[in-house]
């Protein structure tokens, strides 16, 4: 096992240098010029050449790449024009936001949309099927930003349900203690219910608005192939054989039709994050989306390389443990590797 | 099972909080005293650096180096155009200096005897000294802004004792006060500062970065970039009379229509970006107070390249001028909250002012009629730019522009520019039409036009125009402005201004307006040049 | 564009040739009459094909006329949608704008699809025989799945700018993994199935095996993710638009339309965002239900 897993780690690394050095070159291809940017408003063609000088960006690109690697080895990812802090320490204190937001966005999802589609698939053709499928079709054809924005205006601006959309926790409660850096968990170690409420009812609408927008490629993978479980040989068999049908379709055709699911979770995820750079925006949340975002529009290079790096690594990461997850879900690959 | 049944829960509490989370509860009564206290800013973007002597300072680092760091003098209030408090361009008072003594060719200040840093150390000739000849020799838009009034050699800055220090004027220059009160010359603690100077950096901008060495009002109590600043009033600050309020939160919300429900839902304070149409429904609603000042020295324009084919043809720039469709700019897009720089009487005599409305206005048959005669008739294909970065105003504006000089034939590709290469793009200067705002801190008609029509062609001389007859009205106003000669200053900016107006490099579209709003119990707002805002006047009932 | 799809996804060689294309056609009666929503998503793709093509001629005012006075006029009858901030038709321009996104949509799929179909044989050979084709079409996706999908397509645009042709490749390319991530795993599940085996006893070559028994087997999942894809097409150049990226003005595209509106939400002018934002989903929501239908239709496993 520890074997596969250090193979499985191996095989990554093609992938890191790739990005690397496609991360490299995409924020150098960028038509922003970043001297220019932050020599000031009334720079000199002069003033321009001594800050570029200053920034290193006057080295033919193989050398910049050089120091790129160089650096990054040392753990140094540069620092962020744009915020003046080195990118690692803003990533750092920015990622467990985007990534409590992302889970908790992404759980929500799940609980919803797994049931949805076991129905959906059991009930094939049914009203409860349509239903499903229209509802969670409507929640991924909205643009996020637009799913985001509406949820403030109604629950927040009309209704006053919502607290207001400013970051994590209430401007004036006290932030819990950092143990993890996800506020949920953390205000709960230290028994702070007052900041656990207030950082819960701060991640319900961006949370709804990631969740409404996973519904659907969940529910339809588990859809999809629950259908094809349904109507397999093992689950005729076990049906024939006179178990009971909630038993067939938990034990046989869910186990089964589990596996495509984790399958797209990794992608879920993936797209998640993606949304979560426009739902971070709407949501004034203070994660490495939005963080990458306005890094991108400044020009400034190194919080993108950053924030590129860190999410390549989550993602193999994640990918990792699909792999394995697919051996303990379905013993047919566990047993061919 | 566990996961399971966590998951089970927090979905439970989710739920039970999604419904039952009543209005008033955002803040807790424990809260409620503190809240009072303090001040909720929201606006789109924060500072990135606390010092505005450091490299790639942004504007709202501006916001913060003016609360925390005092200069030797400020400016005194005077009522502005709206009946609010509007900076007097021309009365000076004390900050750090008690005194100060203009000679004919220098200014000695002397130093409040009691005025200390934050870190309460004193505050020396020698700090005010370190402090000016750092913003004269860091370069970038510190030492640029001090050049803007002849303040340019360490030299200049002289200490004569422990708490006097004089500036000496490399020429006569009537700017060189005024730039003295501006935000550059602010005064840093220079020991504490050269503490955490290197080699590389021996003005230690990396430390001032992120602290503040300064004496100013308020200390930051807690930063973190890109998502909020705090600010704690500095309870020994000599300055001026103590601010009304104890804390500042400046909060980043990157989404207007956010913005505006927070401002409407008394959840915020204060904000001064808000697209116009927010503003002008906040007035007519009446529950918020709005406070719209137009910019001093400044405007948005269409500018056109000279050197480019057709606009190096006068008559294909007032071909322009005259197809410009400034009344629906007006309406659509500023919704009427912006000051008309067009359509002024025929017969109305040149103003010794700046900003002042041309007389060009939107007509279509005389359009077509200077492109006939320029050799035109059938127009010309161009694109007209924008920057990225303040799209809710130049986007509408473009699209209502191109749609106008259609109709006389000029075909125009829209070419949205990302705000970081804007600069780059005018450096260039390649862009043949495009639309830009230009505001002096300094509200003198003569560095208006230094900066944006002189032949020396500098960065914000978009059009790269160049014309041997505005050089010398404009050098003749500047030399008439140090010596006081009044006739001869009065002639050569009436020169300029019809000059430019002729010509036609660039055509004013209107004064933006600097719009704030805020709840019904702050006030104190005051209107600085620099357009920020001054937390030290502001109280909040 | 539904049947000939059904057509080629159509297993061959186990079953007589004569007549597959009309007992496909009455399979896809028997699916739209037993399904409601898909006979409904079918007719809304048509009446998006209709928009896309007369649209123009649909359209009662010219998308692009600005009127300053009418400016901001909520639905009425001479505005059936409203009017935006330059006092244009917003029915018209969403009208219009159905071409654009249209093209955006199938464009950028056909280039998915053809790339990822290619890669995707290469795919299925891949999962079929594992060893270094394996490797390399898992690394190649590996690399531009680890990137952020839209951070990733929003670097593309910035650098080489913002055309439609430049959104159009974008988002083929940061789809281009899903397709061939997918087809690996369900070619790894099936390689050891029973009619696999028994393909191989028969003498098939490993390639015939790859195309004629696997790759049909493949294909109803490649078509529900090619119905997702084309509806995050459009949402991708919506999400461009949001913050600046996309299509230039004053061309009317449903996602710029509703990022404009979007600025106009709290103030009450909802029609701007909301009517080019239902236009945007009912188009998602019309390819994805599609997806769902075709899927039906081709599955092999329910045409038994």
């Amino acid at each position: 096992m520890l074997k596969t897993i250090g193979d499985r780690i191996l095989t990554t690394i093609p992938a890191l240098i790739g990005v690397v050095l496609v991360s490299f070159l995409l924020t150098r291809v960028l038509p922003g010029d970043t001297a220019a940017y932050f020599a000031g408003p009334a720079a000199t063609p002069q003033a321009i050449a001594e800050v570029k000088a200053k920034l290193g960006l006057d080295k033919p690109l193989p050398e910049q790449f050089a120091k790129y690697v160089v650096d990054l080895a040392h753990g140094d990812l540069g620092q962020s024009l744009t915020t003046g802090q080195p990118v690692l320490a803003d990533l750092t204190s920015r990622l467990p936001a985007s990534a409590e937001l992302t889970l908790f966005g992404l759980i929500l999802s799940l609980v919803i949309a797994i049931p949805l589609g076991v129905v959906a698939a059991v009930r094939q053709g049914s009203a409860v099927d349509h239903i499903c499928r229209v509802v969670v079709t409507a929640g991924v054809s909205l643009p996020v930003f637009f799913t985001g924005l509406i949820l403030v205006y109604v629950f927040y601006f009309i209704l006053q349900w919502s607290p207001a959309p400013l970051g994590r926790i209430d401007v004036f409660a006290t932030t819990p203690p950092t143990v993890t850096g996800f506020y949920l968990i953390d205000s709960l170690v230290v028994g702070d219910y007052e900041a656990f409420r207030s950082a819960l009812s701060q991640m319900l609408l961006p949370g709804v608005t990631l969740a409404i927008f996973s519904l659907a490629p969940i529910a339809r993978i588990t859809r999809a192939s629950m259908i094809s479980a349904l109507s397999a040989e093992f689950t005729r068999t076990a049906k024939a054989s006179g178990l009971s049908p909630r038993r067939v379709i938990v034990t046989y055709a869910l186990r089964n039709a589990l596996l495509p699911v984790v399958t797209t979770l990794g992608m879920v995820f993936s797209f998640l994050l993606g949304a979560n750079v426009l739902v971070e925006k709407v949501f004034a949340w203070p994660g490495v989306g939005s963080y990458a975002v306005e890094a991108l529009i400044a020009s400034d290079f190194a919080p993108v390389q950053g924030f590129v790096l860190a999410m390549a690594i989550i993602y193999v990461v994640l990918n990792l443990l699909i792999d394995l997850a697919y051996g303990v879900i379905d013993p047919r690959v566990r047993m061919s590797s | 099972m566990k996961r399971r049944d966590f998951l089970k829960s927090t979905v439970a509490t989710a739920a039970v909080s999604a419904g039952g989370v009543p209005a008033p509860a955002i803040w807790s009564s424990a809260k409620a005293q503190s809240r009072a206290e303090t001040l909720l800013i929201v606006s789109e973007s924060g500072p990135n650096n606390l010092d505005i002597h450091g490299v790639g300072t942004n504007v709202p680092g501006y916001e913060a180096s003016w609360n925390c760091y005092d200069r030797l003098i400020s400016h005194e209030m005077k009522e502005g155009p709206n009946g609010v408090p509007y900076y007097d361009r021309d009365k000076f008072k004390p900050e750090l200096a008690e005194d100060m003594n203009v000679g004919d060719m220098s200014a000695t200040f002397k130093l409040k005897k009691n005025a200390v840093f934050h870190d309460g150390t004193p505050v020396t000739a020698k700090d005010v000294k370190w402090s000016l000849d750092r913003a004269v020799t860091v370069g970038g838009f510190p030492t640029f802004q001090m050049k803007a009034g002849s303040l340019e050699k360490p030299e200049q800055f002289v200490v004569v004792d422990d708490r006097t220090i004089r500036v000496d004027f490399i020429r006569k220059d009537r700017l060189t006060i005024p730039d003295l009160a501006v935000i550059v010359p602010c005064v840093v603690n220079s020991e504490l500062v050269k503490k955490h100077a290197t080699a590389e950096d021996p003005w230690g901008l990396e430390y001032t970065k992120q602290n503040v060495a300064g004496s100013g009002a308020y200390k930051i109590a807690k930063w973190t970039p890109g998502v909020d600043v705090t600010f704690e009033r500095n309870e020994a600050w000599t300055g001026g009379p103590m601010p009304k309020v104890r804390r500042v939160i400046w909060r980043v919300v990157p989404s207007a229509g956010n913005r505006r429900a927070l401002l409407e839902r008394g959840d915020a304070d204060i904000s001064y970006d808000l697209p116009n149409k927010d503003f002008v429904e906040l007035k007519n609603d009446g529950k918020l107070s709005i406070v719209s000042t137009p910019y001093s020295n400044g405007i948005q324009y269409i500018g056109m390249n000279v050197t480019k084919p057709p606009f190096d043809n006068v008559k294909v720039r007032q071909a322009v001028a005259y197809a410009l469709p400034y009344q629906k700019i007006m309406d659509a897009v500023m919704f009427g909250l912006s000051k008309p720089m067009f359509g002024a009487a025929a017969d109305a005599p040149t103003e010794v002012a700046w900003p002042q409305a041309h007389k060009y206005n939107t007509d279509l048959a005389k359009a077509r009629q200077l492109l006939a005669e320029a050799g035109y008739p059938n127009g010309f294909e161009t694109t007209i730019s924008f920057d990225l970065g303040f799209a809710g105003i130049n986007e509408p504006l473009c699209v209502l522009a191109q749609e106008s000089l259609q109709q006389i034939g000029v075909k125009t590709t829209i070419n949205k520019v990302p705000g970081a290469n804007w600069r780059t793009e005018l450096n260039k200067k390649e862009m043949p039409l495009f639309t830009n705002v230009f505001s002096g801190w300094l509200d003198y008609p003569e560095y208006f036009f230094f900066w944006c029509y002189d032949g020396q062609n500098s960065v914000f001389n978009t059009m790269s125009y160049q014309n041997p007859a505005m050089d010398k009205l404009i050098a003749g106003a500047r030399a008439a402005a140090a010596t006081g000669d009044k006739p001869t200053y009065d002639k050569d900016v009436r020169g300029f201004v019809d000059l430019a107006f002729a010509d036609a490099p660039r055509v004013p579209l209107f004064q933006p307006y600097v719009n704030v709003a805020m709840q019904k119990n702050v006030s104190g707002y005051q209107y600085w040049f620099h357009r920020r805002l001054d937390y030290r006047a502001l109280v909040k009932a | 564009m539904s049947a000939p799809a059904a057509a080629d996804g159509a297993p061959s060689g186990q079953q007589r040739p004569k007549g597959r294309f009309a007992e496909t056609l009455s399979h896809a009666r028997h699916i739209i009459g037993e399904n409601p929503v898909t006979g409904l998503s079918f007719a809304l793709f048509a009446l998006l094909l209709l928009c896309a093509v007369f649209g123009p001629l649909l359209s009662p005012y010219d998308p692009l006329a600005s009127d300053t006075v009418a400016a901001l006029k909520p639905p009425s009858a001479h505005h059936w949608f409203g009017t935006d901030q330059l006092g244009r038709d917003i029915l018209s321009r969403v009208l219009v704008a159905t071409r654009l996104d249209m093209l955006i949509a199938i464009l950028s799929v056909a280039l998915v699809f053809f790339a990822g179909g290619l890669a995707g044989v290469a795919g299925v050979a891949a999962g079929f025989f594992g060893g270094w084709t394996d490797r390399i079409v898992g690394r190649v996706s590996d690399t531009i799945m680890a990137f952020p999908l839209f951070v990733l397509a929003m670097g593309i645009v910035a650098a080489l700018g913002n055309t439609v042709t430049n959104i159009v490749i974008t988002t083929a390319i940061i789809n281009f993994p899903l397709y061939t991530r997918i087809v690996r795993a369900e070619a790894n599940v099936r390689r050891n199935a029973g009619y696999v085996l028994a393909a191989r006893l028969t003498g098939n070559s490993d390639t015939r095996i790859a195309l004629t028994t696997i790759l049909p087997n493949i294909l109803p999942i490649m078509v529900v993710q090619m119905s997702l894809t084309m509806g995050y097409a459009i949402l991708n150049a919506a999400g461009l638009s949001f913050i600046g990226l996309g299509v230039r003005p004053p061309a009317a595209e449903w996602g710029i339309m509703v990022a404009e509106g979007s600025a106009f939400i709290v103030s009450g002018e909802w029609w701007i965002a909301l009517f080019p934002g239902l236009a945007l989903m009912l188009a998602v929501f019309c390819f994805n239900l599609v997806g769902d239908g075709l899927r039906d239709i081709v599955d092999p496993l329910r045409r038994t």
